[in-house]
C-alpha cells in the first residue's frame, strides 16, 4: 500500500498484523505492508485495500469502533500520542480487538436496554 | 436457541453457535453468553438449588455447560459473613463479607470462572489451555487443568509475586514469564490464541469464563435468604466481575427468585492503576489506559477489557468508584485480619479500604445492607506485609521469663488461674 500524504517524507514501511476476526473481510490476509505515516493514514489505507472491511471497522457515526486497539511494537499507540504518532521505518503495528465478557446495559433476559421484565 | 445458551454480540446483536470465540466478526465487539432463562424457569428454583451440591454448580442451570455436565471440582459456595467488628471500625452497622479468600481449590474467586472455562475447553476439544494472568488466574488454571489432564501454558508478568509463581508451577503447568506488564501479556495471548489451537480461558473462551462470575451474585442472594443487598463493593481489574454480579441479580429477578431491587454497585481500584475509577469520577464514557504501578498486582490491568461496561454498570446503578493508595491497602489488609479474622491479598485490601472510604464520605449509609467482596487470599501476597511485623527474640520456656516478656511489652497483664480470668 502507498500513502498519499507521506509520499514526500523519507520512505517508511511498517508491517501491519491483522487479527483473525478481520480475515473474513480481508480474503484471509493476515498481514500487510504499509507506507502510512500515521494511524489515520493507515486506517484509510486498510479500508482502501479491503473495502469489505470498511463498514465493519467504523460505527454508524463513521468513527473507528472503540473496541479496536492499535499497538506499535510493544506499546499501546495511545501512550505514544495516538493519531499524532509518526510511524518509523520497521515499526510493527498490531490491530487487536478488546476481549471483554461483560455488559450490563442490556437485560440478559429480554436483551433490551429499556426492559420492564426485571 | 438450539442449546440453553449461545453467544451473542453485545453491540450489534449477531448470534453465534457455541464456539471458542470472543469477538464478533461483524463489528469486532465482545461476545457474551446468552442463557435461555425461559428454559431454566422450571429447573432454576429455590428448592432445586437447595438440593444441589455445596458448590457453585448448584446454579448449573444458568451456567454455559450442558445439562448433564458433571463438574469435577467443587469451586465456590464460599462463606458470606457478617462483619460486625470491621463495621464498627468504619461506621457501618449492616456489613457482610463475601469471602472468596477461601474459594477452592486455589483460594481466589478465579476458581469459579476457570471451572466454567475449562468445562468448555473440553467440550471444544482442546488438549492445551492457557491464560494471561496477574497470578490468581494462573493458579486456578494450572490446578484445574491438572485435575482434568489438560496441558497448560500460563503467561504472567515477570514481576509477579513469588508465591503466585510457585502456586502455578507446582501443578506442572508451563509458566512463561513475560518481560512486560499484564497488558503486554494479554495482548500476546490474543496473538497466540489466533495462531494456535489452544483454549485461552480469558481470550477465546472468555465469554464462557466470564459467566462463572455470576455465581458470586447467586450466592450472595441465596445466603442473604434470597434477597438482594442495598450495595455491593467489588474490586476491579478487567472490570468483568462487577458486571456479572449485576447480571446474576437481574437473572434472579427475572426468574422470580428474589424481589426486584435496584442494587447499587461500587468499584474499588488501587490509585496506581485506576482507569475505571477515573472514568467513573470524571464522567468519561471511555477508558483512558494507564501504566500500572501498585502493590495490588492482581488488579494491575491498565487497559481493562470490561472497563466501559463496568463504568456503565456503576453509573446506571447509582453507585460510585474509589481508589486507594498502597499504604492504605496494607493498612486495610491488617484491619480486616485484626477485626474479622480474614487474611486477604492486596486486592482485598483495596476493597476493604475503599469500603471504609465510601462510608466515610457518606456514599454508603450506615444501616444499608452492604456486601464487600474479598476475592483472594493473603497467603499469596505476604510480601506486601514485609517489614510490617518484627520477629522478636525467643523467650525461654519459663513462666518468669514469660512474665518478664509481658512486662516489657507494656501490655495489660492477664493471669489465668484455674480457668478464672483475673485482671
Amino acid at each position: 500500500m502507498k500513502s498519499k500524504s507521506s509520499s514526500l517524507e523519507a520512505s517508511v514501511s511498517v508491517r501491519v498484523l491483522l487479527p483473525n476476526a478481520f480475515h473474513k473481510h480481508t480474503n484471509g490476509a493476515r498481514e500487510v505492508q504499509s507506507n502510512a505515516g500515521n494511524l489515520p493514514e493507515l486506517i484509510t489505507e486498510i479500508e482502501t485495500t479491503f473495502p469489505a472491511l470498511k463498514t465493519h471497522l467504523r460505527d454508524e457515526h463513521g468513527q473507528v469502533r472503540r473496541f479496536i486497539n492499535f499497538y506499535v511494537n510493544e506499546e499501546d499507540i495511545r501512550f505514544l500520542g495516538n493519531d499524532k504518532y509518526a510511524f518509523k521505518d520497521g515499526d510493527e503495528v498490531l490491530v487487536i480487538p478488546s476481549i471483554a465478557g461483560g455488559c450490563c446495559s442490556c437485560c440478559s433476559y429480554c436483551g433490551r436496554e429499556d426492559c420492564a421484565c426485571c | 436457541m438450539a442449546h440453553a445458551y449461545e453467544l451473542r454480540c453485545r453491540e450489534c446483536g449477531k448470534r453465534y453457535d457455541n464456539a471458542p470465540l470472543s469477538i464478533c466478526d461483524e463489528c469486532f465487539s465482545p461476545l457474551e453468553v446468552q442463557c435461555d432463562l425461559e428454559a431454566a424457569r422450571n429447573t432454576f428454583t429455590r428448592e432445586a438449588i437447595a438440593k444441589g451440591p455445596s458448590s457453585m454448580w448448584r446454579y448449573q442451570a444458568l451456567l454455559p455447560v450442558p445439562d448433564d455436565y458433571v463438574a469435577p471440582t467443587p469451586a465456590g459456595w464460599t462463606p458470606l459473613l457478617r462483619a460486625p467488628r470491621l463495621a464498627e471500625r468504619i461506621g457501618a452497622s449492616n456489613l457482610y463479607i463475601k469471602n472468596d479468600a477461601v474459594c477452592l481449590p486455589t483460594l481466589s474467586f478465579k476458581d469459579r470462572v476457570v471451572s466454567v472455562a475449562l468445562a468448555n475447553a473440553q467440550i471444544f476439544g482442546f488438549d492445551t489451555v492457557g491464560c494471561s494472568s496477574t497470578g490468581n488466574l494462573a493458579n486456578a488454571v494450572a490446578a484445574q487443568a491438572a485435575r482434568l489432564g489438560l496441558k497448560s501454558y500460563i503467561l504472567v508478568p515477570s514481576d509477579l509475586e513469588p508465591a503466585k509463581i510457585l502456586n502455578t508451577q507446582v501443578y506442572g503447568a508451563k509458566l512463561v514469564r513475560i518481560d512486560g506488564n499484564y497488558d503486554h501479556v494479554n495482548r500476546l495471548c490474543s496473538q497466540i490464541a489466533d495462531r494456535y489451537h489452544w483454549g485461552f480461558v480469558n481470550v477465546n473462551l472468555r465469554p464462557y469464563y466470564a459467566e462463572g462470575s455470576k455465581t458470586v451474585g447467586f450466592e450472595i442472594a441465596e445466603q442473604l435468604g434470597w434477597r438482594l443487598p442495598d450495595n455491593v463493593v467489588v474490586p476491579m481489574a478487567g472490570g468483568s466481575l462487577i458486571t456479572k454480579i449485576r447480571k446474576a441479580f437481574r437473572e434472579l429477578i427475572a426468574l422470580g427468585l428474589v424481589e426486584e431491587k435496584e442494587v447499587r454497585f461500587f468499584g474499588a481500584q488501587a490509585t496506581g492503576c485506576s482507569p475505571i475509577a477515573t472514568a467513573v469520577k470524571t464522567g468519561a464514557d471511555h477508558i483512558e489506559p494507564q501504566r500500572p504501578s501498585t502493590i495490588a498486582r492482581s488488579l494491575a490491568i491498565g487497559n481493562p477489557a470490561d472497563g466501559v461496561y463496568a463504568t456503565r454498570c456503576i453509573r446506571e446503578s447509582g453507585g460510585w468508584a474509589e481508589d486507594v493508595s498502597d499504604v492504605e491497602i496494607v493498612s486495610a489488609i491488617q484491619e480486616l485480619a485484626e477485626t474479622e479474622g480474614i487474611f486477604t491479598e492486596t486486592a482485598g485490601g483495596v476493597t476493604t479500604a475503599v469500603t471504609a472510604r465510601l462510608y466515610a464520605h457518606g456514599r454508603i449509609r450506615q444501616d444499608e445492607l452492604t456486601v464487600t467482596c474479598i476475592t483472594g487470599n493473603g497467603l499469596k501476597t505476604t510480601d506486601a506485609l514485609a517489614g510490617a511485623y518484627e520477629l522478636e527474640a525467643p523467650v525461654r520456656p519459663r513462666l518468669s521469663d514469660f512474665e518478664t516478656y509481658l512486662e516489657e511489652q507494656n501490655e495489660e497483664q492477664e493471669l489465668v488461674f484455674g480457668g478464672v480470668r483475673v485482671s
